[in-house]
């Protein structure tokens, strides 16, 4: 019934779905499995992408050429670029998408890719000889052969669901959990552990006063995740923002005892950051307030999702705190929030291409390596789907570094520290935050995964015609003056220092306080620049070249430093190196070194417990 | 780890000698000695040629330091294969800490141990034969400074430390927390508030620096300590010691002269000597105190000299050694067995190699034999890598970092007063904390991320 498949993919969450899509468009012959073929790319938590961090690392997918961004844009009822005030770097977008159309738009664009079949199965088994997987068994008891695997199972592999004391087996509520596969992996010489995270109620939108709550607009001007010429939105849906007081939390607080969490009956690790309404009152008890937001899940529905309301506690401990909130008073709820637990596989178990260091051609990606969010999960699935099909035609590694992108960021941190909660992306965990910005995604990426196939050429077209419109725009501003009449009454009403002489125009876009669109009304040669020069993408050429010549002493400053560390991360340390052997290392670092085993230098450096001197040893024993 | 920078170090042993000679070595070799020397032929050493020597003043911002002669050595002909240049001055401990503090101030960076010998390998100088030694040198001397370093901070300069790096960690928490949780309801820090934690930060360092210009150890001495049994010799033998040195007891000035420490200078090496003379259990509460500091000493002793009676057996010692334990297997200390009172022997004891692997020294206190041993011992502690380097190395090391974390702090009230957005006012803030983290420890951006979560309730 099957051929032999390049890479089958397993599981069609938002890393399988990514992982199909790469692995299939570089040319690889590649089936999807899934549990059910009406759930794909399916956002079990709330609805929406992006947001700080997260936003920057869809726009990263988008640029080497994945379909998150391009599934957002199509199908989001919101849109707005968070952090505006704070400097570039931190300026995310962040999308309310429509659950249902998300999914649907995903499987179109699945099924319009070339390369790219689909089978609706639950993976039980693997096959494997020699150390190489050769294929998955299913439940249904096909064997299906394949060079490589990509297992994306996310959080169903033998999950259970608590609500209160009720506790079910389920990989998401009304869905099955998988079970056999853990067990199998186990038997092979993996280690799994259990985590846990929730979700929250979903409410009636017909039954809520929302006069009584804060209304949250979308963006006036949205701008759009894809650097492709996807379709803006012209109208949008709000959120609204509600708050809980002591009345709520006393009402929470008369379930604790019924709690999975609190009565010890949930034994994985939930995140920190995105506690349950219950751990929040309980470690936070001088707080007597906490915000929820209000999401609506889409364009043609009532239900709404109350972010920040996740909970295990039982569902009519919920309810009754859910209807002591301000404009809540008689809502009405479509599902109750639980918590999950699944299984996990720590990640130092993983190669930077996501391949296991036990199995060859056998490939890890999204909440199997302890990860949290869509876009994480996105992010390793194109990584993986790329590595598997460049490791099937013997073709170099695909490997993004920690100043490359947040994905580099990701996988480092993955492979090289371990987790021990839900990983999620903080803009903090970069080092090189100026230089991973939302805005410079394609440049960065888009050449790099051009180079080996998988980002078409009209998006490295695109992206060079960008780069050299934005280089011939900071030309003209670096030689153009302005005399100080034409600007100096302008410059005194946004009390910016008056000049006494013509300054180039760079200078002046370079004072803190002028934005560019407003001076560029005030001087009609770069106006009309702009006009004849810069056609396509204004907005997008003017955004980087603002940031460019506003922060350009920082972003240099990184680059520097980054191009220091990289002497080191270029390092490449063998698979099979001894560091028992070498006794100059420091005993924790030996163990470490053994245990982990590094593929750079740079990461060895990273390990906890290898210090600089360990390092240096290293780089002393590699001979330079 | 860099390997491109410019470091210096002192390349002569430690302490009191005529001469002393201060290396660096990296590409800003000559931009930096051009900064501070001035040479007698008035023409730059920058423009000097390689191989050649120049006598001149070497000038920080109080005046001039000393006068010195400078060697220069161009690319690729110089041990490391880098730019490099020689100091040689004059041989003050004194002299040497303010030279590398120069340095440092003027963009060099303290070398770590084994660096120089390093970078002459990364440069080709040597073949891969040879690494395994390079290699071992790196470890054991990083390790010893490194415990060195920590073991020298005590007296609450550690603690100071820990609780500046605690405040910039909070603040960089506060600031961090602004930029990855903006969509949450939690308080941001006020502008004012900022202000005034910059304000204290700065304050502190800068007192810490001026009371650090001239190390703690270098004035006070290598701390040792003598162990033993009631009665086994000990007060004779620092008495002994010292009349034996007597002529040179410290008169360095700042030393402080605590009842039950002497300090003395063997070859221009100072000796901090701690007498634990009353250790023995009490019920008295003042005595008790006593017992409490002189228990304190000893932990923060580098040599401990243990002695015993040495008509004790091996296995006799050997009792008395595990009931140290925790002192002997603690590396970074060097321990010294001293068997008292040979005169009473009439044979000398056996054995003792076979079972206890420390150097052990046979003596008679009171009648001052071979005390000379003694003093060869400690000073070959402090001559074979031992103790090298540490008392100016660690203070100049700390110094460093302490300067850098002030010259980032700097940076940061820069960027708040002129408004910079704060991710970008972050990276002086993580600049900051890697300095001071230099000193206790590795910073991680987990670290942060924990502070966060611990103190504010995030999470939708």
């Amino acid at each position: 019934m099957f051929e032999t498949y390049d890479i089958i993919v397993v599981g069609a969450g938002h890393s399988g779905c990514e992982a199909a899509a790469a692995a299939a468009n570089m040319g690889s012959k590649t089936l999807l499995i899934t549990m059910n073929m009406t759930n794909m790319a399916q956002m079990s938590c709330n609805p929406a992408m992006g947001g700080i961090a997260k936003g920057q690392i869809v726009r990263e997918i988008d640029a080497l050429g994945g379909y998150s961004a391009i599934v957002t844009d199509h199908t989001r009822i919101q849109f707005r670029m968070l952090n505006k005030s704070k400097g570039p770097a931190m300026w995310s977008p962040r999308a309310q998408s429509d659950r249902m159309l998300f999914s649907m738009k995903w499987r179109e664009m699945l099924e319009a890719t070339p390369n790219l079949d689909f089978w609706q199965d639950t993976v039980v088994d693997l096959m494997v000889k020699d150390s190489r997987v050769t294929g998955v068994k299913t439940a249904m008891g096909q064997e299906i052969s394949a060079k490589a695997v990509i297992l994306t199972n996310g959080t169903f592999l033998n999950g259970i669901i608590h609500i209160g004391k009720k506790q079910f087996g389920g990989g998401r509520i009304g869905e099955k959990a998988s079970k056999g596969l853990t067990e199998h992996l186990v038997k092979l010489g993996f280690e799994a552990r259990r985590m846990k995270t929730g979700t929250p109620v979903r409410v009636d939108g017909r039954s809520l006063n929302f006069a009584r709550l804060d209304e949250q607009k979308g963006d006036e001007n949205p701008q759009r995740f894809s650097f492709t010429d996807t379709p803006n939105i012209t109208r949008q849906r709000s959120c609204y923002i509600a708050y809980t007081n002591t009345i709520v939390h006393d009402t929470l607080r008369t379930g604790f005892l019924d709690s999975p969490m609190f009565t010890g009956r949930i034994e994985g690790i939930g995140p920190r950051y995105c506690p349950s309404i219950e751990d929040k009152i309980d470690r936070f008890s001088d707080k007597n307030s906490h915000q929820l937001f209000v999401e609506p899940e889409g364009w043609n529905t009532n239900e709404y999702y109350l972010n920040g309301f996740s909970s295990s506690l039982p569902d009519y401990v919920q309810f009754a705190a859910l209807r002591k909130i301000p404009g809540f008073e008689s809502a009405k709820i479509f599902r109750p929030g639980y918590a999950i637990e699944y299984d996990y596989f720590p990640p130092m178990q993983l190669k930077f291409t996501l391949e296991t260091k036990l199995i060859g051609h056998l490939y890890f990606a999204g909440q199997i390596n302890g990860t949290t969010g869509y876009e994480e999960a996105g992010a390793q699935g194109i990584i993986a789907g790329m590595n598997a099909h460049l490791k099937l035609n013997e073709k170099p590694e695909f490997i993004l570094k920690r100043s490359d992108a947040y994905i580099g960021v990701l996988i480092d941190d993955l492979i090289t520290k371990g987790v021990d909660e839900p990983y999620r992306m903080f803009t903090s965990r970069a080092e090189y935050r100026i230089l991973l910005r939302q805005d410079n995604a394609d440049v960065r990426l888009t050449p790099m995964s051009h180079a080996v196939g998988l980002a078409d050429d009209e998006r490295l077209n695109r992206v060079l015609r960008k780069q050299e419109t934005i280089s011939k725009l900071r030309t003209f501003l670096k030689k153009e003056s302005i005399a100080p009449d034409d600007i100096n009454s302008y410059l005194a009403t946004i009390g910016s220092a008056p000049l006494s002489q013509k300054v180039k125009l760079e200078n002046l876009i370079l004072r803190p306080e002028i934005s560019f669109d407003e001076f560029t009304k005030q001087a009609p040669a770069l106006q009309n620049y702009l006009a004849t020069h810069v056609n396509d993408h204004h907005a997008e050429v003017v955004e980087s070249a603002e940031i460019l010549i506003k922060y350009d002493n920082y972003i240099q400053k990184e680059q520097e430093i980054a191009a220091k560390i990289s002497r080191l991360e270029d390092i490449r340390l063998h698979d099979d190196f001894d560091y028992h052997k070498l006794k100059s290392l420091s005993w924790e670092a030996r163990e470490k070194l053994s245990k982990i085993r590094p593929g750079t230098i740079g990461q060895a450096s990273r390990i906890s417990g290898v210090n600089p001197s360990d390092i240096s040893v290293l780089i002393v024993y590699l001979g330079r | 780890m860099d390997t491109n920078d410019t470091i210096c170090a002192l390349a002569t042993p430690a302490g009191v000698g005529a001469i002393a000679m201060i290396r660096l070595s990296g590409p800003e070799s000559f931009g930096i000695i051009d900064q501070i020397f001035e040479p007698r032929s008035g023409s730059p050493v920058s423009l000097a040629a390689g191989y050649t020597l120049h006598l001149g003043n070497l000038t920080g911002d109080e005046g001039v330091i000393d006068e010195v002669m400078v060697s220069v050595f161009r690319q690729p002909h110089s041990y490391t294969g880098d730019d490099a240049i020689e100091i040689s001055c004059h041989g003050s401990p004194y002299i040497q800490q303010k030279i590398i503090e120069l340095l440092i101030s003027r963009g060099a960076r303290m070398a770590t141990a084994g660096e120089f010998t390093m970078r002459a390998f990364i440069n080709g100088k040597f073949d891969l034969a040879q690494a395994e030694a390079v290699a071992d040198l790196i470890a054991s001397g990083s390790k010893y400074a490194h415990d060195l370093a920590l073991d020298q901070m005590r007296g609450g300069f550690s603690d100071k430390i820990k609780q500046l790096r605690q405040e910039l960690l909070d603040f960089a928490s506060l600031v961090e927390l602004e930029l990855d949780f903006a969509e949450e309801d939690v308080e941001f820090a006020d502008r004012t508030k900022i202000g005034k934690t910059l304000d204290g930060l700065e304050t502190e360092i800068e007192t810490l620096l001026k009371s650090f210009q001239v190390g703690n150890v270098l004035k006070n001495g290598i701390p040792v300590a003598i162990i033993g049994k009631p009665n086994v010799g000990k007060s004779t033998l620092l008495n002994t010691i010292l009349q034996e040195e007597k002529a040179i007891v410290s008169d360095i000035p700042g030393t402080t002269r605590d009842s039950i420490e002497d300090t003395i200078i063997i070859e221009g090496i100072a000796f901090r000597f701690i007498d634990t003379a009353g250790l023995r259990p009490s019920m008295d509460v003042i005595e008790n105190i006593g017992i409490e500091r002189t228990l304190q000493r000893i932990k923060e002793a580098s040599i401990i000299l243990f002695i015993f009676d040495a008509a004790s057996t091996a296995e006799e010692v050997q009792e008395v050694l595990e009931e140290h334990r925790h002192l002997i297997e603690d590396p970074s200390k060097r321990i010294i067995l001293i068997g008292n009172k040979i005169d009473l022997l009439i044979e000398m004891p056996k054995g003792f190699k076979d079972l206890v692997e420390l150097e052990t020294i046979f003596i008679s206190a009171k009648r001052k034999e071979n005390i000379n041993l003694i003093s060869d011992s400690l000073l070959r502690s402090v001559n074979t890598q031992q103790l090298a380097d540490t008392t100016i190395v660690s203070n100049a090391r700390h110094y460093e970092a302490l300067s850098k974390s002030l010259q980032a702090i700097g940076d940061i009230r820069k960027g708040f007063d002129s408004n910079i957005p704060s991710d970008l006012v972050a990276i002086d803030i993580r600049k900051a904390l890697h300095h001071l983290g230099t000193i206790t420890g590795q910073i991680t951006t987990d670290e942060i991320l924990g502070n966060i979560f611990g103190k504010f309730c995030i999470g939708k």
